[in-house]
């Protein structure tokens, strides 16, 4: 069944990109990892909507992938500022709220 | 027609009504869209215009004049073909939007009334425009003005066209909003910003009144907006008198913001911030007469829910009656030439809405009209003048300009003596008719009226005969005696001088159109022509109340024209007297021994008055900083001595009882509890705090486990 490898797929890019998410340092590999998150879950709509033959699954896609852009350009400048502010985009500097 | 002339009316009313069309009555909504159509125009385009744009806004004004020409006409003609039944209003209505059941429409609603106003409204503003282009020439926002006197336009006939009590609501605000637009039309100095939002927040004061009204009304005549429906039922005696009381006295509130009736009027003298022309197009034609006509729009629920009929009081009477005497009592101790005119509308309007507390319905919709042309004129007259001295200073910078400005001069005189009130000038006769219309116990001989209103026919004679000695002051100070300015005056240009002249020929003529009943010296059909094609037929079902019209009587007239001149001749004879002093090296203005520096009583009345019967004083000393105010202070010295004495001997007995509890009870057990689970969540928040730590990925790491565990869950457990 094709199904299997796509969802297969999709599931390695998941863990790939929490895998970034959670270990990678510098933000802007944090962008792309959750990038690689939100295409991952693409996958799995495009997949079961063709499985169920139903146009929605694709919708939803282009929905996430609309979302996405949105996401990345706040998040690009955020980490713009933080780049301005402090020299840096590491991640685990930016630890004012501790407690 | 007797006195008993209500009556007689109801008798007489028949159930006929005519039904009247034609193509300008039916597509009036043009005559507003072409003003609004022009401020779009100008406020996109204006800049790039040759002329700033205003050539469009005169264009545009002009086009709406002639409209409402010829809807008149057309009126006229309906009215003449209906010989003498009444002529049902032409309504055309859209629905606008339908939320619960209930059709919001818009639509337009043309009567006598409503061509009357399209009238003065239209013919004012074109003058104000063409004036304006003078006034304001090489003005920072110029253009910006002339879009505003547009919507300004364009916002009252809207209002005035209104065919339901929720497009007058939208009509009131824009009204209300442009004129704070152009009152703070320059607005980089404090003062002027300051008084538009005095007269915007003073007209948000009535607004609710008017919202809380119009929502009663809607109730009350069973789910409906529309005027007529709602005046139809409120004569008809389908709705419940305190439900037409309350209405009414709600509309009555905003009627007192708008129109600057009594204790709410002190923002109109404020509002002579704005530049002159908008002052002449506010008195006059658009905003404060929104007031006026949304009485005589909707008089079948004053007329019914104020009692006007067969009695001799009511708040509407009153509160007009009382304004009138406050305004042009103010008038008196003003040295700003447009504030002496402020104070002076304020008055006549006052004069207005008196009358239709009295039920002379026709007489205030008159007054209302000639006013409309006496008051233009005089304004941009005042105008002029300041155009010339650059100032608005009688005292300082004006006198004798009668030799520098012969136009203005004139015009000035002939509306002035239209305001006074002496014939053949036109506010005689509509002052004539107000006075014969308050009934009176038919003292004077003038009987029929709808109630005896005797308080208001003697408001209204005070009222004459201040008025003739103010406008004689503010005429000496201005065009008599010698110039005390700086600079050389000169007449203003024709843009200036032709606008006067076509409304000083309005202020000697308007008043014929409207000629009492048993005026001998003319053919009959040439009385009471305004009243004939503006005041509704009454008919059964009909949304116009069988109103009494009182006989007019020669000894009213020739007693109020005595009363005028007297008032006249006392202002004369002082400025004589001061004249004299002058010449031999006196104080120009005024008498150094007058009645105010020789009698006390006389000295008291003149700084009340100064001080605007103190009513500034107690909007922004009082009420607006009442907390820090006496009152505040009297409530502190009470609270000091009256309450606290009890609470001091309670407390004393209670700081004995409470010794005890807190030794034993407070300290041994409850401070235990508290104490300790403070201790506990301490010590927690300590060790919690280091979780922490602020890293926002190790946030995500523990987000991402507990999420890993939750889908475990639900997967084991389903």
């Amino acid at each position: 069944m094709l199904l299997n490898q796509f969802l297969v797929l999709s599931a390695v890019l998941f863990a790939i990109g929490v895998y970034g998410v959670l270990a990678r340092r510098n933000g802007v590999l944090v962008l792309m990892s959750i990038e690689l998150i939100l295409n991952a879950v693409n996958i799995n709509l495009v997949a079961f909507g063709s499985y169920v033959s139903s146009i929605s699954g694709e919708v939803f896609a282009l929905f996430v992938i609309t979302v996405a852009a949105a996401e990345v350009g706040v998040g690009l400048a955020i980490l713009l500022l933080l780049y301005r502010n402090r020299q840096s985009v590491d991640l685990s500097e930016a630890d004012l709220m501790r407690g | 027609m007797g006195l008993q002339g209500i009556g007689v009316l109801a008798a007489e009313a028949s159930a006929e009504i005519a039904h009247v069309g034609g193509w300008f009555l039916s597509n009036v909504w043009i005559i507003p869209a072409i003003p609004a159509a022009s401020f779009f125009a100008i406020l996109f385009f204006g800049k790039r215009m040759p002329r700033g744009g205003s050539e469009v806004g005169i264009i545009a004004v002009g086009a709406s004049l002639v409209l409402a020409l010829c809807t008149a006409g057309q009126w006229i003609g309906a009215v003449n073909g209906a010989h003498g039944t009444a002529v049902e209003p032409v309504v055309n209505r859209w629905t606008w939007w339908v939320a619960g059941g209930v059709d919001f429409t818009i639509g337009t609603l043309v009567d006598g009334l409503a061509v009357a106003l399209l009238f003065v409204v239209t013919a004012i503003s074109l003058l104000v425009h063409i004036y304006s282009t003078d006034y304001v020439a090489g003005d920072v926002r110029y253009t910006h003005f002339f879009a505003f006197l547009s919507l300004f336009t364009a916002a009252m006939l809207f209002f005035v066209l209104a065919e339901n009590t929720i497009q007058m609501i939208v009509g009131w605000e824009l009204v209300g909003v442009c004129s704070f637009v152009l009152i703070g039309h320059w607005w980089e100095e404090k003062p002027n910003s300051d008084a538009a939002m005095k007269a915007f927040l003073t007209n948000r004061v009535g607004d609710i009144g008017l919202l809380v009204g119009v929502s009663v009304l809607f109730f009350a005549a069973g789910g409906t907006f529309s005027i007529l429906e709602i005046n139809t039922r409120a004569i008809d005696g389908e709705i419940g008198h305190n439900l037409l009381l309350i209405s009414a006295l709600c509309l009555l509130a905003a009627v007192i913001s708008k129109s600057g009736q009594f204790f709410l009027h002190t923002w109109l003298p404020d509002a002579m911030a704005g530049p002159t022309p908008v002052s002449a197009l506010i008195h006059a034609a658009t905003m404060v007469v929104a007031g006026v006509y949304l009485v005589a729009r909707m008089y079948g629920v004053f007329f019914e829910g104020m009692v006007i009929a067969g009695s001799s009081i009511n708040a509407l009477a009153l509160i007009g009656g009382i304004t009138t005497l406050v305004g042009a009592s103010l008038a008196f101790v003003q040295n700003d030439i447009k504030r002496v005119l402020a104070y002076s509308t304020i008055s006549q309007l006052g004069y207005m809405v008196m009358a239709l507390g009295v039920g002379a319905w026709t007489a205030a919709v008159f007054h209302l009209f000639t006013h409309a042309f006496f008051k233009a004129c005089l304004f941009l007259g005042s105008g002029s003048v300041s155009h010339s001295v650059h100032s608005f200073d009688m005292k300082k910078d004006m006198g004798g300009l009668r030799k520098h400005m012969p136009h203005t001069f004139r015009t000035f005189m002939i509306a002035s003596v239209a305001l006074a009130g002496l014939p053949p000038l036109a506010g005689f006769w509509s002052k004539d008719e107000i006075l014969a219309g308050t009934g009176g116990w038919g003292v004077f001989g003038a009987t029929g009226g709808n109630g005896a209103y005797t308080a208001m026919l003697f408001m209204g004679m005070a009222t004459a005969v201040l008025t003739a000695a103010y406008m004689t002051r503010c005429i000496y100070l201005t065009f008599f005696g010698t110039y005390r300015g700086h600079g050389h005056p000169h007449e203003s240009g024709r843009r200036i001088t032709v606008p006067l002249w076509i409304l000083a020929i309005f202020a000697v003529g308007a008043g014929w159109t409207n000629l009492p009943k048993g005026f001998q010296i003319v053919p009959k059909s040439w009385t009471e022509q305004f009243g004939h094609y503006v005041e509704p037929v009454a008919a059964e079902h009909f949304y116009f109340p069988a109103i009494a019209h009182a006989t007019p009587s020669w000894t009213l007239a020739i007693v109020s024209t005595l009363v005028a001149l007297t008032g006249a001749g006392v202002a004369v004879a002082y400025y004589r007297r001061v004249d004299r002093r002058a010449a031999a090296g006196g104080a120009a203005t005024e008498l150094a021994d007058g009645p105010t520096s020789r009698w006390t009583v006389a000295r008291l009345g003149h700084r009340v008055l100064v001080q605007k019967y103190y009513l500034d004083h107690l909007y922004t000393g009082i009420v607006a900083k009442g907390t820090a105010g006496p009152i505040a202070r009297g409530a502190y010295w009470f609270n000091q001595h009256g309450i606290d004495e009890v609470v001091n001997q309670a407390g004393r007995k209670a700081v004995a009882a409470g010794q005890v509890v807190y030794d034993r009870i407070d300290q041994q057990v409850i401070d235990g509890v508290v104490n300790t689970t403070g201790k506990a969540s301490h010590g927690a928040g300590e060790e919690l705090r280091r979780m922490q730590t602020g890293k926002v990925q190790q946030y995500a790491g523990v987000m991402f486990v507990a999420a890993v565990v939750l889908a475990a869950a639900l997967l084991l457990v389903l």
